[in-house]
């Protein structure tokens, strides 16, 4: 398991170049080009598993959302952050990755240390050290539970009675 | 109920009583804004459409803006399938490439109203708060769910009251102003909030309005908001909406507050962003005769009639400097022909500008504009981003359309006070 630092401020171009962005939309296009101006070495040596730990605001700028396909896919399994910029925040509940607000454990990461996350208890283990983070709220878990938005949203769908009704007016 | 605006709009959207921070609300919003980005958002749910259809060909916007025209086979078959999309389902709210950036058709088309919620699949959706909309962002994934349900939900943010007193000085414009905010909170200061504008907001034309909401992401807000005053009622109406058509909303005066602060404006001075955050920012000042490659003046921020009438009036008979490539691009096809009708083309042309056809292209690097590596560019877009301009190995300084054309002519960044007109 590797722990990726970053700092404050991690934005999406830096996360997925914007020049990408019209001519890459599924994971073997995105890969390739995930964290290429921020940490080249990343896409190889990554792992399914690993977690990503940043400073405040992780995430800020466009609201593509090829960042979190693209982290989704390759197998990492936690985001911890002192914060998150919210489109990204809501990019990550729609796919099913795991993001962590947690200043205090960022603080306390140093280099070297493991991490280990009770995503159900809320516990997050920095080296020793433990932390509490808060559960999502009921309705967001829902999402999560679903495998992601999309699969939420299918799943309510088909248990619509007249699935063709249209909504009458704004 | 008495509140915030963003918890008077969404308890009115929501039909609830009353609503405080925190809490997690459904909402129909009034629209979704999709661009050429609608490609890839059908594309998640084509058996979905197949079966249930589209919700009502009434709630989404669709605007080619992103790369226009087609830079290549792919981004062509992408508006492509965004055509037979609108075709196949009737949509009636389809602007294709040349219509203009998607933000500014939003406003000029009267599709973001005062007291109205819209989402849309880009970052600078924000820019409808100009005109007293609850206006917000979201990804791919929300707005391919939002075309076959209507629905999502949002949390009601806090609040921040930003107060804004007296004037601007001569030569110092509202892109100076929301740099300097940013720069004092910094890129997350108003982090999932509601940024709200108070104070004396006569001095701030609709046009500066919208520079400011755009900007609101920059510091991490949720939506960055005015009230609906005659300036508002004024700009509808030129667009053919009459004041009965919307219902304007605004916070209390004992509305509760995260965050409060007061800006002074006639103390802001040119502002400029430096590479590559876009709350670095100094004073252009301490720039000064920093060489400059290229100047690009448009984008949603600032590529409206009243950017290129600063910019004009600072290059009426004069040249951009030898060595510099100085950019114009119209917000949109409207922009473009008021422009032209008041000599401000002429004006560009004459200096050796490169006027470019309304779209989002080189702000975010993925059609035309590119930067090589080593060069500089003065921009009046929102982003500075390293790579942002498609070169990782180039700095973009963020400034105001005045600035922007100062430091064409000079070819050095030259405050725009210093250069007679």
């Amino acid at each position: 398991m590797t722990v990726w630092q970053y700092g404050d401020n991690i934005n999406t171009d830096q996360l997925f170049p914007g020049k990408y962005t019209y001519t890459c939309s599924t994971p073997p296009e995105i890969i390739p080009h995930l964290l290429e101006d921020l940490d080249p070495g990343f896409v190889t040596n990554v792992k399914e598993g690993d977690f990503i730990v940043a400073g405040k605001n992780f995430g800020c700028g466009s609201s593509r959302e090829q960042p979190v396909l693209g982290l989704k896919a390759v197998g990492i399994e936690a985001i911890i952050a002192g914060s998150f910029a919210r489109i990204f925040y809501r990019a990550a509940i729609n796919q099913g990755l795991t993001l962590i607000e947690c200043p205090h454990a960022v603080t306390a990461y140093r280099t070297g240390d493991s991490v280990r996350v009770d995503l159900d208890r809320g516990d997050l283990w920095i080296g020793e050290k433990k932390f509490r983070f808060p559960p999502l709220p009921p309705e967001i878990q829902a999402i999560g539970a679903a495998g992601g938005l999309l699969a939420y949203t299918k799943k309510k769908l088909r248990k619509q009675v007249s699935p063709s009704k249209k909504r009458e007016s704004l | 109920m008495r509140g915030t605006f963003a918890q008077k709009l969404l308890a009115k959207k929501t039909g609830r009583k009353h609503l405080e921070p925190g809490e997690i609300v459904t909402v129909t919003p009034d629209h979704l804004l999709t661009h050429d980005n609608t490609a890839a958002i059908i594309k998640k749910i084509e058996s979905e459409l197949d079966t249930y259809g589209i919700i009502d060909p009434d709630f989404p916007v669709i605007v080619l803006d992103h790369v226009v025209p087609p830079v290549n086979e792919k981004t062509a078959l992408g508006h492509k399938k965004i055509r037979d999309f609108v075709t196949r389902f009737h949509l009636h709210h389809f602007f294709d490439g040349g219509w203009g950036i998607c933000h500014q058709v939003v406003l000029e088309q009267g599709l973001a109203l005062p007291g109205s919620l819209v989402v849309g699949s880009d970052s600078h959706t924000c820019s409808y708060g100009a005109v007293n909309a609850f206006a917000t962002g979201i990804d791919r994934t929300e707005a391919a769910s939002l075309l076959l349900t209507g629905e999502t939900w949002l949390k009601v943010p806090e609040s921040i009251k930003m107060t804004l007193q007296g004037s601007l000085p001569l030569g110092v414009y509202p892109k100076d102003l929301i740099l300097h905010i940013i720069g004092n909170v910094g890129a997350d200061g108003a982090a999932y909030c509601s940024v709200e504008f108070h104070g004396d907001l006569s001095p701030l034309g609709l046009e500066d309005r919208i520079t400011m909401s755009n900007m609101g992401v920059e510091m991490g807000a949720k939506i960055a908001v005015f009230p609906c005053d005659s300036h508002t009622e004024h700009y509808l109406s030129s667009q053919g909406i009459k004041p009965r058509g919307y219902e304007p909303l605004w916070s209390d005066a004992d509305a509760c507050y995260h965050k409060e602060l007061t800006y002074n404006l006639s103390e802001i001075q040119p502002q400029l962003a430096l590479p590559h955050r876009v709350d670095k920012v100094t004073k252009v000042k301490d720039m000064e005769g920093k060489e400059i490659d290229q100047v690009f003046i448009g984008t949603c921020t600032n590529g409206r009639l009243s950017d290129l009438r600063v910019a004009g009036e600072i290059l009426r008979k004069k040249k951009v400097a030898r060595g510099t490539r100085l950019l114009v691009l119209p917000a949109s096809r409207q922009i473009y022909q008021d422009a032209l009708q008041e000599g401000l083309m002429d004006i560009f042309i004459r200096a050796g500008a490169l006027i470019l056809p309304p779209g989002c292209g080189p702000c975010l690097g993925a059609h035309m504009g590119v930067l090589a590596p080593g060069e500089r560019c003065v921009s009046t877009a929102n982003r500075n981003f390293k790579g942002r301009m498609g070169c990782t190995e180039a700095e973009i300084y963020l400034a105001s359309p005045a600035t922007a054309a100062a430091t064409a002519i000079h070819g050095v960044i030259t405050d725009p006070r210093e250069v007679s007109v």
